[in-house]
């Protein structure tokens, strides 16, 4: 989890999710106090400053330095649209753009169904789920960096899995072909991520009324029936909300896949974020990377605001009545 | 409700252990590959313990500066979750109890955190860093930190707050209890167990962090765990076995958490997102 970009993914986590749901709570929340104005502004202060300082005030700045020319230590320089022109036509910057959006669509293939079946699989609390469940969790105690670096070493052709099973297919050369590499890159993810979003299925699955089950069954509808016509549309809300945040969390991947594959072979992994970081730290050029920073920014506040748009105001309802 | 299932889920069944194993076994092999000796690394299979388990990998780790490091780590995590918890406290606090309109507009403003991908800040913050002479200290660390964290414990503990019954605040306030006295006799130890669990949501993402410290420091003074592990992975190059050690030692204390707070850590993970 978490941080860095595991800090990052777990805001971007956050993205829709919480967002609308609560602000409309708090909207419809009567307020039981009586007299009096309630606490004063100056206790928000503090929580205001840093987050204004931090967040809002270089939000603003990523757009000014995106018009800059900047090397990172002198002084930036006016630019105009430069950096944009430049960016926009750059063949890496597409490329990284697409493999954004395949990574996007690739991680919610992946994970959506897998944490689904997991999830409604551990919501049962037969013993063995309830132990199993307690392993599946593990992956979250690993910062993103140490994944990486045990699968990197887990998928040497010559000392990792492949050698230990003998199975010639787990022998490629994983890391460093182009189009594998890509593919390790979503295992890692799902393998990363899977955890927390079942976590989120099975809190949704233990809400479902067991009587829904119980009618069904004496209606004679199969397990498969069930799950299909009871399950699955009991979960909606969750399938959302986990949705929203495997997508717009895909805008944010970086520190695995820097330490996995650094985007490369060549540029096979090199998604937008990754791009941004090498543009800007590695190639020293503050303004471009700016300008991929509010390409990033633009489409993740529209992914999060159209998905939570388009869930409508009911799944405001379920998430307040305690999803 | 599974429990009224007449058949038991055989698919299900399977399933579940097939992705046990996917899994475990990587976490089987990092714990396993620490223990090795660097020589029979290349010798022995992978997956089957080593004949003869040792630990100089781990201090190989200890005496490669980890110390420092893991103290690092504390110290930032530490500051920063110590900070976020009394500010987004308060600001909760404010959010839940004032009628001002002011209140709602904090909330809506702090929200909007979570909808942005705040990582795409970094090179205006790098920038700030370095003009406030920060660059590379670990209050460079701090900062960032506690400001992206604002958004997702704001949200926690005022859902949790909400359901604070009214008549408690008032009762107080007859009872002449300004509002520090209500936020730390009232608030906090009623709003214990989302405090716990932001705390340690924080607390896991802070130490897992790995973006600010590789961009806003540089030196072997101010590297965090994280981070150690990439640089580790550099300088052993092939003791892999020694590299695998670290990452087991980073994560060491987070297992513990884990162990110790689990349901803290999950209810965690999920609160934000569920109720």
């Amino acid at each position: 989890m978490t941080t860095d970009i595991e800090a990052g993914a777990a805001v971007s986590r956050g993205a829709g999710s919480g967002l609308l749901p609560s602000s409309g709570r708090a909207r419809r929340a009567p307020r039981p106090n009586g007299g009096g104005h309630g606490p004063s502004l100056l206790m928000a202060v503090p929580a205001l400053a840093f987050f204004a300082a931090f967040a809002i005030i270089p939000l603003v700045g990523v757009v000014i330095l995106s018009l800059m020319n900047w090397d990172g230590l002198g002084t930036p320089t006016w630019a105009g649209f430069d950096n944009w022109t430049r960016t926009l036509a750059s063949p890496e910057t597409h490329n990284a753009a697409w493999l954004s959006l395949v990574v996007m669509i690739g991680n919610w293939v992946i994970q959506a169904p897998l944490s689904l079946l997991i999830g409604v699989f551990i919501a049962g609390h037969q013993r063995y789920r309830a132990f199993l469940a307690a392993l599946y969790f593990l992956p979250l105690v690993f910062s993103a960096a140490a994944t990486a670096i045990a699968f990197k070493a887990l998928l040497d052709p010559n000392f990792g899995l492949g050698a230990a099973l003998k199975i010639p297919f787990l022998k490629q050369n994983w890391l460093g072909d182009p189009t594998l590499a890509l593919g390790v890159v979503l295992f890692v993810i799902a393998w990363t991520f899977i955890p927390f979003h079942s976590l989120l299925y099975q809190a949704g699955a233990r809400q479902i009324p067991a009587s829904l089950y119980e009618a069904a069954m004496l209606d004679g509808a199969s397990g498969w029936q069930r799950f299909w016509q009871i399950t699955i549309p009991q979960l909606r809300y969750t399938i959302i909300t986990s949705s929203t945040l495997m997508l717009v969390g895909s805008l944010t991947y970086f520190d695995l896949i820097y330490v996995l594959t650094q985007g490369g072979p060549g540029n096979a992994t090199r998604i937008l974020p990754l791009d941004m970081y090498l543009v800007g730290f590695r190639s020293f050029d503050m303004g471009r990377a700016s300008v991929i920073a509010v390409i990033l920014v633009v489409v993740g506040l529209t992914l999060s605001l159209a998905l939570n748009r388009a869930s409508g105001a009911n799944r405001m309802e379920s998430q307040m009545e305690g999803m | 409700m599974r429990t009224a299932r007449a058949r038991p889920n055989i698919l299900g069944g399977i399933l579940g252990w097939v992705w046990l194993g996917v899994i475990v076994l990587p976490i089987y092999y990092i714990v396993l590959t620490s223990l090795r000796e660097q020589s029979s690394f290349y010798t022995e299979n992978p997956l089957l313990p080593p004949a003869a388990p040792t630990l100089d990998s781990y201090i190989t780790v200890l005496t490669s500066g980890f110390p420092l490091y893991f103290f690092n780590s504390v110290v930032v995590t530490v500051a920063s979750v110590a900070v976020i918890l009394v500010i987004c406290v308060m600001a909760s606090y404010y959010i839940v109890r004032s009628r001002s309109k002011n209140a709602q507009r904090t909330f809506s403003v702090i929200l909007l955190g979570l909808a942005i991908p705040l990582q795409a800040t970094i090179i205006p913050v790098y920038y700030m860093i370095t003009r406030l002479s920060l660059y590379d200290s670990l209050l460079a660390l701090i900062l960032p930190s506690i400001a992206f964290a604002v958004p997702i414990t704001v949200l926690i503990l005022v859902n949790f707050m909400r359901d604070i019954p009214g008549e408690l605040f008032e009762s107080m306030r007859v009872d002449g209890g300004g509002d520090w006295r209500m936020l730390w006799s009232l608030v906090v130890p009623l709003a214990r167990p989302a405090i716990v669990t932001v705390a340690i949501y924080d607390a896991l993402n802070v130490w897992n962090g790995f973006l600010f410290p590789l961009v806003l420091t540089q030196s072997a003074n101010t590297r965090v765990l994280p981070l150690s592990l990439w640089t580790f992975q550099g300088e052993f190059q092939i003791n892999i076995p020694a590299v695998l050690a670290a990452v087991t030692l980073s994560a060491l204390p987070i297992v513990v958490l884990y162990v110790v707070g689990r349901r803290q850590l999950i209810s965690g993970l999920t609160a934000g997102f569920g109720k």
